[in-house]
C-alpha cells in the first residue's frame, strides 16, 4: 500500500467564496474531514482512482492514499458489514452506496447491525459511520439508477437520516454526519450534484437535524427535502404572481423530525403539502402528514396533501418527466382545496 | 488469464478425508491423516480436556434450567465441543471473537461470566457483555454477518498496526447466506488477519447440510477465494487446536485468511422449541454420540497417564462450581427499567423518544397507582 499524503486543513482558514456544485461540495467536505481526523476512511465501489461514479471522492485517494481510500470489492453488503467492524474498532468509516437501488444488498447490515449495535450494547459499542447514498431521479437513469429509498431508512429506530438540497448543506452536513456519534445514512439527490452555489469553506449552515425555512411566505407550507426543495421554491415563485403566499420548509433531516420547525410553519399558514420523489403510499409524507395532523389539527385549515410519485416502480428515461412532481402539479393539488380567501 | 499468482497458496482442494491427530479410541495417529499437523503437548490437551468438561458440564446446566422456563431458549453446543474450545483457545486476549448464537461454551474461555452470556437468553437485554473489555462481539443471530464485521475489524487493527486476529464463528447452514460469500472475499482480497471456523454440525435447523452445499466438503470453498481451506475432524480437538493454531499465527504474521471447516454433530435439538425427530434418526445421533470428543481426548489423556483421579475430581468440582454459578445467575431476577429502552438507541438525543419515554413514565405511574388502589380496597 502506498504511503498516505495528508493534506493540510482548508478548514484553518476560510477560503474566498468560489463556485461550487454539491458534488465538489461534499468532496470538499470528506476532503476536510479526512484532513482532520485520520480515523476518518472513505471506501465503496470505484471511489479510487476513478474518484466515483458522481466524482464526490475525486482526488481522495491521491491525497491520502490507499489506507485512507480505496476500491472495494463489488459488495454492498460486505461494504456496510466490514464498516462495521471498522467503527467497532475506531474508525469512522464512510462508505458509498453507488446508487440507491444499489443499497438493498446492505438492508439487513443497516437494519439489523448498523441501526441496532447502540442499543443492544446498552451504548458501551457504537458503530458511527455515514452511508453515503446517491438517491432519487430526474437524471436520465436507467432501471435501478432512479430510487427514493428514504422510507425504508427513516421507519428504522437507531438510523439518523438526512438529505441536503444544496451545496452548503452538502458541506455542512456532511461534515456534520462525519463527526456524529451516531450512525448517518447521508442521502444525495443526484439532480442536484451539479447545482452550484457561491461557497466560501469552510461553510456551516443550520444543525442538521433542524428543518429550515428557506422560503417566508403566509398562505401555505410546502415541505420538501432533497431534489423537491426545487420544486417547491419553483412553485412558490409561480404562485407569488397570481397572489399566493407561499412559505417553503426544507426538511433536511428525515429522522429525527423537526416537529417544532415544521410546526411553526403549519400553525402560521394552517395549510400544508409534503413533496416528494418516492411513490405516496406507505412514503415518507405519510408520516409528515400523520404527524403534522395529530399535532396541529384545530390550526388546520384542509388536509395535508401529499404530492409524490405514483404508486409504481420507478419508469424508465423517457417517462420519468411524467411521475416527477413538478411545480405545475404543486400547484394544481393546492387549487384542489376549498380557498376561502374572503 | 491468471490473477495475483505471486499471492496464492497452492491450489490444493481440502482433503475430503478430514484432517485428524486423534482417532476415535484416542490413538494418536500419523501419516497423511494429519495433514502435516503435529500433535499438540500433553500439558496442553489436558487444559482443552479441562475446558471441555466444563463447558459441557455448563451446557447441560442451562438445558436444564431452559426446560424448567428460567431461559427463553438456549442452542446448545453439546457434542461439538472440540471445535468450540479447541479453536477459541487458539487466539489470545487481545484478538477478537464474532461468536453465534449457538458458542456459548466459546465465550467461557474468554472469561464471561454465566450471566453476561446468558442474558440475552433469558430475555433481559439484547447483549449482555462489555465487548471491548472481553474483545468479544456480540451473538449474531442473523447468519454470517457477524463474518463481516469479524472482517472489517481486522482490518482496522491492521491499519493502525496492530497485530491482532478475528476469528469469526459460523455454522455450515450461514456458508450459504450471501454475507459469507461476502466476508471470506473481502477478508481474502484485504488479506485481512481473520479465521473463519465453520461448524459443520450436519443441520441447519433441521436441514441437512447435503440441502446447503454441492461442494464435497464445506472448506472447499476456500479455493475460490484465494486462501487456504482445511477440513478437519471437529470431534478431535487436537487436530481443531493444531490446525487454528496454524492459521491465526498466519494470520498474524500477515499471512492473511484460513477457512477452517470442523466436520462435528449437534447432539442436542437446535432450541428448546425443536423436535429432532421429526428430521433425524436416533440411531444417527447414536452413531455420533460414539464419537464423542471429550471421551476421544480423555482415552487418549489416560493412555498417557496424564490424567490422574485428582486431576478428574478437580476438574469435575470446577464444572460443579460454573454449574452453581449459573443457576444462581438464572436465579435472580434483575430489576429490569423499562424506561431504559429510549436511552441507549441514540448518542444524540431526541425530543420524540424523549416524549415516548415520558408517555411510558406517566404509564407504568398509572400502573402502580392502580394496583395500590386495588390492593387498598382488598
Amino acid at each position: 500500500m502506498s504511503t498516505p499524503v495528508t493534506e493540510p486543513a482548508t478548514d484553518a482558514a476560510a477560503s474566498a467564496p468560489r463556485p461550487l456544485t454539491m458534488a465538489g461540495a461534499l468532496n470538499a467536505a470528506l476532503r476536510d474531514a479526512m484532513a482532520e481526523d485520520d480515523r476518518v476512511v472513505v471506501y465503496g465501489e470505484d471511489v479510487g482512482p476513478l474518484g466515483g461514479v458522481f466524482r464526490v471522492t475525486d482526488g481522495l485517494q491521491a491525497a491520502f492514499g490507499e489506507d485512507r481510500v480505496w476500491d472495494s470489492p463489488l459488495a454492498e453488503s460486505g461494504i456496510v458489514g466490514t464498516a462495521v467492524g471498522m467503527a467497532m474498532y475506531g474508525l469512522r468509516p464512510v462508505v458509498e452506496m453507488q446508487f440507491d437501488a444499489f443499497s438493498y444488498p446492505a438492508f439487513e447490515q443497516i437494519v439489523s447491525h448498523v441501526a441496532k449495535m447502540r442499543n443492544r450494547t446498552k451504548g458501551r459499542v457504537s458503530v458511527p459511520m455515514v452511508i453515503r447514498i446517491p438517491c432519487a431521479g430526474a437524471i436520465g437513469g436507467v432501471e435501478h439508477h432512479s430510487d427514493s429509498s428514504e422510507a425504508y431508512w427513516a421507519a428504522t429506530p437507531g438510523l439518523t437520516v438526512v438529505m441536503p438540497s444544496n451545496p452548503a448543506d452538502a458541506y455542512s452536513m456532511l461534515r456534520e454526519a462525519i463527526d456524529s456519534d451516531d450512525p448517518v445514512v447521508f442521502m444525495e439527490p443526484k439532480s442536484r450534484y451539479w447545482s452550484k452555489a457561491e461557497l466560501a469553506l469552510p461553510v456551516r449552515t443550520a444543525p442538521m437535524n433542524r428543518a429550515e425555512v428557506v422560503r417566508e411566505g403566509t398562505d401555505v407550507t410546502l415541505i420538501g427535502y432533497g431534489p423537491t426543495v426545487r420544486t417547491a421554491l419553483d412553485a412558490a415563485a409561480a404562485a407569488e404572481a397570481e397572489g399566493l403566499s407561499i412559505e417553503v420548509v426544507d426538511l433536511r433531516s428525515l429522522s429525527p423530525f423537526d416537529d417544532e420547525t415544521v410546526g411553526a410553519s403549519l400553525r402560521k399558514t394552517s395549510r400544508a403539502a409534503v413533496i416528494h420523489e418516492a411513490a405516496q403510499f406507505g412514503g415518507y409524507g405519510a408520516e409528515v402528514a400523520a404527524r403534522l395532523t395529530e399535532r396541529n389539527f384545530f390550526h388546520l385549515a384542509a388536509p395535508i396533501l401529499r404530492i409524490t410519485g405514483y404508486d409504481i416502480p420507478y419508469p424508465s428515461p423517457k417517462l420519468e418527466e411524467h411521475y416527477l412532481p413538478t411545480p405545475d402539479r404543486v400547484l394544481e393539488a393546492l387549487a384542489s382545496w376549498e380557498w376561502d380567501l374572503a | 488469464m491468471s490473477l495475483n499468482v505471486e499471492h496464492h497458496e497452492p491450489r490444493v482442494l481440502p482433503s475430503e478425508k478430514p484432517i485428524r491427530l486423534l482417532d476415535n479410541a484416542g490413538h494418536a495417529l500419523h501419516g497423511r491423516e494429519t495433514g502435516g499437523f503435529e500433535l499438540p503437548p500433553v500439558e496442553r490437551l489436558l487444559d482443552l480436556y479441562r475446558r471441555m468438561v466444563v463447558a459441557r458440564r455448563f451446557d447441560v446446566q442451562v438445558t436444564a434450567l431452559t426446560k424448567q422456563g428460567r431461559l427463553a431458549t438456549y442452542p446448545s453446543a453439546y457434542g461439538q465441543e472440540a471445535c468450540e474450545i479447541g479453536v477459541v483457545s487458539a487466539i489470545t486476549a487481545d484478538d477478537w471473537l464474532f461468536p453465534t448464537y449457538r458458542d456459548s461454551i466459546a465465550l467461557l474461555t474468554r472469561g464471561l461470566e454465566p450471566g453476561e452470556i446468558l442474558q440475552s437468553f433469558r430475555g433481559d437485554w439484547h447483549n449482555g457483555w462489555d465487548q471491548h473489555e472481553h474483545r468479544t462481539a456480540a451473538m449474531a443471530t442473523p447468519l454470517a454477518t457477524q463474518a463481516l464485521h469479524a472482517v472489517g475489524l481486522a482490518h482496522a487493527a491492521r491499519l493502525r498496526n496492530d497485530p491482532i486476529v478475528t476469528l469469526a464463528y459460523l455454522g455450515d447452514g450461514a456458508t450459504s447466506e450471501g454475507d459469507a460469500h461476502e466476508a471470506f472475499n473481502f477478508a481474502a482480497v484485504w488479506q485481512t488477519p481473520t479465521v473463519f471456523l465453520v461448524q459443520n454440525n450436519q443441520f441447519a435447523i433441521s436441514t441437512p447440510v447435503a440441502r446447503q452445499t454441492h461442494a464435497t466438503t464445506l472448506a472447499d470453498k476456500a479455493v475460490g477465494y484465494g486462501m487456504p481451506g482445511y477440513h478437519v475432524d471437529g470431534n478431535d480437538v487436537a487436530a481443531m487446536y493444531a490446525v487454528a493454531t496454524a492459521a491465526v499465527d498466519r494470520a498474524r504474521s500477515g499471512g492473511g485468511p484460513t477457512l477452517i471447516e470442523g466436520l462435528t454433530y449437534r447432539i442436542e435439538s437446535h432450541t428448546n422449541s425443536d423436535d429432532p425427530t421429526r428430521y433425524r434418526a436416533a440411531r444417527d445421533v447414536e452413531h455420533w454420540k460414539r464419537r464423542d470428543p471429550i471421551e476421544r481426548l480423555e482415552k487418549y489423556l489416560v493412555s498417557e497417564g496424564a490424567l490422574s483421579d485428582e486431576v478428574r475430581a478437580e476438574i469435575a468440582e470446577a464444572g460443579e462450581a460454573l454449574a452453581a454459578r449459573t443457576r444462581d445467575a438464572m436465579s435472580a431476577s434483575p430489576e429490569l427499567d423499562p424506561l431504559e429502552l429510549f436511552d441507549h438507541v441514540y448518542a444524540t438525543p431526541r425530543t420524540a423518544l424523549a416524549e415516548q419515554r415520558a408517555a411510558l413514565e406517566a404509564e407504568l405511574a398509572a400502573h402502580s397507582e392502580h394496583a395500590r388502589e386495588e390492593v387498598a380496597a382488598r
